[in-house]
């Protein structure tokens, strides 16, 4: 399905990362969205606030983020796309919810424009520490798609993408910008609408009944049953409880197992097809870059800089992160001597690159405290050691 | 949850005074015993069973049905769902 | 709905998940007595059962989401406010009832409840009040009656407890009522009424836990709860609510206190937006009749 003409800004912007995002979301058929102030995601739910009244959308600031991240599950239930913007904090004060949403598999999108914690942190200033808490910050085995724009344009681009998913898997989608990405102005590019395509929400074909099931999976789809509309007398229930089929409570261990091993599987065991990267130069690299969101811009310079140097150095960018391109990335390290993951902590990404590598190349972290960038000469003094 | 259904009509369902007669209507199995309807009952229909079902509770019994008038609020006060009363006007037993 | 009864069924099962009962609640317990009273007042409202939905939080009142045969969600603790927000926003042709416990209600989720009544939300709130966090065993709530036991309260409560009609009318609810579980003809009513009120609508049902209120404060069993409330209730609606506080082993001041009119969230939004933006505004389809 193409998007709705009504919500895409066809033509050349010139958009900050929080903006473009906006218009992301709208061209996706986000018509309701709930927030709650907080630097230095506001200017997203600002203009928010401006263009939802303009293409018939709603936006309601609510007291919280706790209650942001649960009115839009009731929205998201009553047949609505939907997001909450946050940063920091009200994505800690969210992790509830999205246990919630991971458990009732209920579509929706919470958009981090993260900056420097923990806790209140670096308001004002970038970070990407936010990422092991995007993947099982809530309580509880689960997981969730988190996907880091580099640009305006991205913030624009995979802002669709984010809702898509969100409805092809039910998940929450941790759309993983940062402050870097969302305060940067650039060329953002909207197409016309019907180049757009959208991934609407999945109904059951069955008709209401006293034996409707909730959770049956239909369509030869394996992992993500369709939803019911509310309203229309299929009468489900829905439950942050451990639930059978039907939707109904159930405090077993056979049926809590039946249910988590479906809802991480339905990511785990489809990590291909959700997989989206980028890679620079890494033919022949005996060295790779690897880094998401802005740093994957910042290790671009690095790989010129080795590259004037004769390193041979490539850039491997995962756009989304979680789960984290596997496949490609064990195809990369067979040919590759070390891997080096720059990124705004120290040291999260960088866990799951070990853990794949296993030891069979070497994995050296460019750790960053947040608040700024890396120096892209930081990070090649770093490349140059390993190539020696 | 299954459990006979005690309608009690007929000749102790019929009132010769007032414009209505009642019916009521028990599940014993599904009793917890509280006596809310026993208690509440406006016209004393009901006392309280000395046997026990089989959680253990002394459910309702119906003990004057002449005095019913199908006002309910034996349904309305059960917590349970166990009980409840059905309302006719007399001139319906014709 | 009535042609699928027999007059032998119980007037509930229609509306509920029988094969989800037996319920939790205890022996004596009131909040089946407030299910029940619910069920009556949908019957003679003749209401689309399609087109209503039922949001709980946690806790023992919080499993009414559970047992009612609508679309129905049992969300986190504190929280149904906010998801029945988020539902109705983007479902404004449905009837959307709020059923909980006070603790859920107004202590975690005590600033969606001033929040949502301050806004006026199109939202039926039922708080069922049992002074306690009873799933949980006992501990002290946001109602506790001064000086009344709880396991965490072990010698008495000292923290003065929310007097819940006037927080929901000073708040900006549109309607506060409070009744017990005796009264259960005017809970019917109450409810008939808010069925179709447009905005944030507030019954505060005060309920009877003997299993854990009750018996930690010697007040005996769901009976001697409910025969208290017949005894010691005083019936004074429009009453001020400042004067509505309930005190251990006190008088509890039932009756309507509130109904007023004012304009719901979305029907201040539409009102705001259409004035403001004119011809670029493209209505959001609130069902607001406009």
């Amino acid at each position: 399905m193409k998007a709705d003409p009504k919500g895409v800004l066809t033509g050349a912007h010139f958009l900050d990362g929080d903006h473009a995002c906006c218009e992301g979301a709208l061209a996706a058929g986000c018509r309701c969205a709930f927030g709650y102030p907080i630097t230095p995601s506001t200017e997203v739910v600002e203009r928010i606030s401006r263009r939802f009244p303009m293409v018939g959308g709603v936006f309601l600031q609510m007291e919280d983020e706790i209650g942001s991240s649960i009115a839009i599950q009731g929205a998201a239930w009553g047949g609505k796309k939907v997001m909450t913007v946050s940063s920091g904090p009200g994505i800690s004060l969210m992790m509830e919810h999205i246990g919630l949403a991971a458990m009732t598999e209920t579509p929706c999108v919470f958009v981090n424009v993260q900056r420097g914690g923990p806790s209140t942190g670096l308001p004002t200033l970038t970070g990407q520490a936010d990422m092991m808490q995007a993947r099982w910050g809530s309580h509880g085995d689960y997981e969730t798609i988190a996907i880091c724009p580099n640009s305006p344009q991205e913030c624009f681009d995979l802002a669709i993408d984010a809702f898509n998913l969100a409805e092809q898997y039910r998940i929450p989608v941790m759309f993983m910008m940062d402050e870097s990405v969302g305060h940067m102005t650039e060329r953002v590019v909207i197409p016309e609408a019907d180049e757009i395509d959208i991934v609407e929400r999945r109904y059951t074909k069955k008709p209401p009944s006293d034996d409707y099931e909730l959770y049956a999976l239909e369509d030869d789809n394996p992992f993500v049953p369709p939803m019911p509309p509310v309203g229309e007398g299929y009468r489900f229930h829905v439950t942050g409880l451990t639930h059978d089929d039907k939707g109904y409570p159930a405090m077993d261990a056979q049926t809590q197992q039946k249910l988590i091993r479906r809802i991480v599987d339905k990511i785990r065991l489809n990590a291909d097809a959700i997989a989206k990267y980028e890679e620079y130069q890494t033919e022949d690299a005996d060295i790779i870059l690897v880094a998401y969101g802005i740093t994957s811009r910042v290790v671009i310079r690095t790989m010129e800089m080795a590259r004037e140097k004769g390193l041979k150095v490539g850039v491997f960018r995962p756009v989304i992160v979680w789960p984290f391109p596997e496949t490609r990335l064990k195809e990369l390290m067979d040919q590759t001597k070390a891997f080096v993951v720059a990124e705004l902590n120290y040291g999260q990404v960088v866990l799951e690159v070990e853990r794949l590598v296993a030891g069979r190349a070497k994995v050296v972290l460019a750790g960053h405290g947040g608040g700024d960038i890396h120096d892209p000469k930081e990070i090649l003094r770093l490349v140059e050691e390993v190539a020696k | 949850m299954v459990a006979a259904k005690v309608g009690s009509k007929g000749k102790n369902g019929t009132k010769k005074k007032g414009k209505f007669f009642g019916e009521v209507f028990i599940v014993r199995e599904r009793c917890k015993g509280c006596g809310f309807c026993v208690e509440f009952c406006p016209t004393k229909v009901l006392a309280l069973d000395e046997a026990m079902n089989e959680k253990g509770y002394h459910p309702p019994i119906i003990v004057n049905i002449e005095a019913c008038n199908g006002c309910d609020l034996c349904g309305l006060y059960c917590p349970d769902f166990a009980i409840h009363g059905i309302r006719h006007r007399n001139k319906e037993v014709g | 709905m009535s042609k699928e009864t027999n007059k032998e069924m119980n007037p509930v099962e229609p509306y509920l998940r029988m094969d989800r009962m037996p319920h939790i609640w205890c022996s004596g317990c009131g909040i089946g007595i407030v299910v029940n009273c619910f069920v009556r007042a949908l019957q003679k409202s003749k209401v689309d059962i399609n087109k209503l939905a039922v949001v709980s939080g946690i806790g023992c009142t919080g499993r009414i989401a559970g047992y009612f045969k609508v679309d129905s969600f049992h969300t986190t603790h504190g929280r149904p406010i906010p998801f029945a927000t988020g539902l109705k926003t983007a479902r404004p042709d449905m009837n959307v009832w709020v059923f909980s416990g006070e603790g859920d209600l107004v202590s975690i989720g005590g600033n969606h409840f001033i929040h949502a009544a301050r806004r006026n939300a199109d939202l039926k709130v039922i708080c069922v009040n049992n002074f306690t966090y009873a799933m949980t065993g006992g501990q002290v709530g946001p109602t506790a009656p001064l000086h009344s036991i709880a396991t965490t309260a072990p010698y008495g409560t000292y923290d003065q407890p929310f007097n819940l009609p006037f927080l929901a009318e000073s708040s900006g609810a549109v309607y506060v009522a409070r009744w017990t579980t005796f009264h259960v003809r005017q809970l019917v009513k109450s409810m008939q009424e808010i069925k179709n009120k447009p905005g944030f609508s507030f019954l505060e049902v005060i309920a009877p836990c003997p299993t854990i209120y009750q018996r930690r404060n010697r007040l005996g069993d769901g009976l001697a709860g409910m025969r208290y409330y017949k005894e010691r209730s005083k019936v004074v609606n429009g009453a001020d609510t400042r004067n509505v506080d309930i005190k251990l082993g006190g008088d509890i001041i039932v009756g309507k206190f509130i109904d007023r009119d004012r304009p719901t969230q979305l029907e201040a939004m539409d009102q705001e937006l259409s004035h403001k933006l004119g011809d670029k505004y493209v209505p959001y389809p609130t069902g607001v009749e406009r």
